[in-house]
């Protein structure tokens, strides 16, 4: 039954992962860059549920509802000025640049709010669970959170797919300059991804809080998660980033149950496998390596 | 064309120094002779400063070499300084002096480098990046669950308890010391030769310098290997100053931050930015060391802006303005004063 155990339990933080990871992968796909402040925006947003909402008179279930939007707002803002403008002088800038950013904001949080543990407080739902099997227990949250990831991706999907935006999106992503020939404005576009990849991280920050504890130092280990779902699944493809984050969360469970201190030494394990094997992860084309 | 002609091929002179060498050399070993006798001059609380003041310099010189000249932006560097401070643990543990491993200990992180190599330079840009960051959390992870070097307690360095607390400091000043010294000398003179040659113009044009026969990879395994050493070094001396070992210490993120930040703050790509980088962010974090994390948010912020304003840094501005070269690896072509 323990085998059954760690595949549900892989499952549900394996679809958290992807959550959070589906706005990196696509503003690397976009944009090509990976930016290493991802991480640090959900805690942000964390912070900003459970300090900033109640002072709006938002109870803090409901934060998502504003902080979505707000951080939609504040990625297309940044992506217009400060990240616009280290695109433009090269990759090398922009790994800088958010590197940069992310010290900053950690070490911001940590003089505002210190290092203590917060918690984004949902009341008595969060420890509601119904049980699977005689060993096993599925928590509300978890599954709303896997839910919710499936909901995102799937909606992002539609949106590249079917909508005009998504695919003039797709267009920049494959050759900007032909899609620039053709009238695409590509700094409006790379504003809209980052807009999107920003709301869904705020709402994995937000979920974040609410099944575990979060500190300003939260971000980083968080990043690696994300990008390691978005390796293992393979660059440029969504739902090769839920497969990604389902498989991390496997390796990292079943670390866990050999010993609890080789949970996230497995996962990196499993990452630096696929980088060994198969580069392009699971789904990915080859072409898409940078 | 009888203009271009008539030009005088031995009007211009290809040369490196701005000064004399003689001058350079002279310089460079007054400046060593100061520091040699540092802790016979200055105040007991300098020397600790200083000694802090050159794992810094080490630390960013080798991300320097890293991304200034090889173009690869690593954020898991703080991973060989924590594999050289344990190594240095282990071998004192196995009865060797604290001091004279300290060179053993960047060897093995050098050995330790080169298979490394082979999974990381098939990567490029931010994926070389993130992929450092895992290695080096990985190497953290294993570290902790090896009980005899103290798992995550920690353990302290054996075979320093004889020693008396001044001399222990004078010791510990004079291995970060000379550690900076040979880590700058060794960059310097390997600057200046083929590897330098081939650097820059892996830097220029990649895909000509392949053409031209460059050994591209192989160029960026050796630099690799090289800044895993030096990055040793610094983890070596870290852990005989500090000295109890603890992974959350040796291995900290913020050691990447802090020679990112002061190597672009200072200038990439050049001997000199590193050094001016370590001194205004020593300047900044003693100056606010009763503002916790402040330090750090400033020189982060002033680190993004340089990387976008002025990505050639501070060392880079001066040398455009005023043309010196304190410690030249280049050529440059001079033309005669009319």
């Amino acid at each position: 039954m323990t085998w059954f155990n760690i595949l549900i339990e892989g499952i549900l933080v394996g679809g958290f992962y992807a959550l959070f990871a589906c706005g990196l992968s696509l503003m690397f796909g976009v944009m090509k860059v990976i930016n290493l402040a991802h991480g640090d925006m959900a805690v942000v947003a964390a912070y900003v549920a459970v300090f900033l909402a109640p002072k709006w008179h938002v109870p803090e279930v409901w934060s998502f509802l504003i902080v979505v939007p707000l951080f939609g707002l504040l990625g297309y803002v940044v992506q217009r000025t400060l990240l616009q403008k280290s695109i433009d002088r090269d990759p090398f800038t922009t790994l800088l640049v958010t590197f940069g950013l992310s010290v900053v904001i950690e070490n911001l949080l940590l003089a505002i709010y210190s290092a203590n543990g917060q918690s984004v407080n949902i009341g008595s739902l969060v420890s509601k669970s119904f049980q699977l099997s005689s060993s096993t227990y599925v928590s509300y949250v978890a599954l709303t959170v896997l839910g919710a990831a499936v909901l995102v991706l799937g909606a992002l999907q539609l949106f590249l797919s079917r909508t005009n935006t998504g695919r003039v999106i797709r267009a920049v992503s494959d050759d900007r300059e032909a899609a620039q020939l053709c009238g695409a404005n590509y700094k409006h576009l790379f504003g809209i991804a980052a807009a999107i990849s920003f709301a869904t991280v705020a709402l994995a920050g937000i979920s974040y809080g609410v099944m575990t504890q979060f500190a300003p130092s939260s971000g980083g280990a968080n990043l690696l998660f994300a990008f390691e779902a978005v390796v293992i699944g393979g660059i440029g493809s969504l739902w090769g980033t839920l497969v990604g984050g389902i498989a991390l969360g496997i390796a990292q469970q079943y670390g866990a149950h050999v010993n609890p201190a080789y949970q996230i030494l497995f996962g990196n394990l499993l990452f630096l496998l696929v980088l060994a094997v198969r580069p392009q992860g699971l789904f990915g084309r080859k072409e898409a390596m940078a | 064309m009888s203009e271009i002609l008539s030009v005088k091929p031995t009007a211009l002179r290809v040369e490196r120094s701005t000064f004399s060498p003689l001058f350079t050399l002279g310089g460079v070993i007054a400046v060593a002779a100061f520091f040699t006798l540092a802790p016979w001059i200055l105040a007991a609380s300098w020397v600790s400063i200083l000694s802090n003041f050159f794992i810094l310099v080490i630390m960013a010189t080798m991300w320097n070499l890293l991304a200034g000249y090889a173009g690869m932006v690593s954020i898991g560097q703080q991973g060989f300084v924590g594999l050289g401070a344990y190594a240095t643990l282990y071998l004192a543990l196995k009865g060797m002096n604290p001091f004279v491993a300290i060179p053993f200990a960047a060897l093995i992180c050098g050995v330790i480098a080169i298979p490394i190599t082979f999974l990381l330079l098939r990567l490029r840009g931010g994926y070389f990046s993130v992929a450092t960051w895992v290695v080096a959390d990985s190497a953290m992870l294993l570290i902790l669950s090896v009980a005899y070097l103290g798992g995550g307690t920690g353990k302290y360095m054996p075979g320093l308890l004889s020693l008396s607390p001044t001399t222990l400091n004078h010791d510990v000043y004079l291995a970060t010391w000379f550690g900076a010294l040979v880590v700058l000398v060794g960059t310097y003179l390997l600057l200046r030769s083929r590897v330098g040659l081939l650097l820059s113009s892996m830097r220029d044009n990649e895909i000509a310098a392949r053409s031209a026969g460059a050994k591209v990879t192989t160029t960026r395994r050796m630099i690799y290997v090289v800044a895993a050493i030096g990055c040793g070094v610094a983890g070596a001396v870290l852990a005989v100053s500090q000295p109890f070992v603890q992974p959350g210490n040796e291995f900290q993120l913020q050691f990447a931050a802090e020679m990112l930040f002061t190597s672009m703050i200072g200038g990439l790509g050049t001997i000199e930015g590193p050094i001016l980088g370590s001194i205004i962010f020593f300047t900044l974090q003693q100056s606010l060391q009763n503002w916790g994390a402040w330090y750090l948010i400033i020189f982060g912020s002033l680190a993004v802006v340089v990387a976008i304003w002025q990505p050639r840094g501070l060392w880079g501005a001066i040398r455009d303005r005023f043309h010196v070269e304190l410690l030249p690896v280049g050529y440059r072509v001079k033309e005669p004063r009319a």
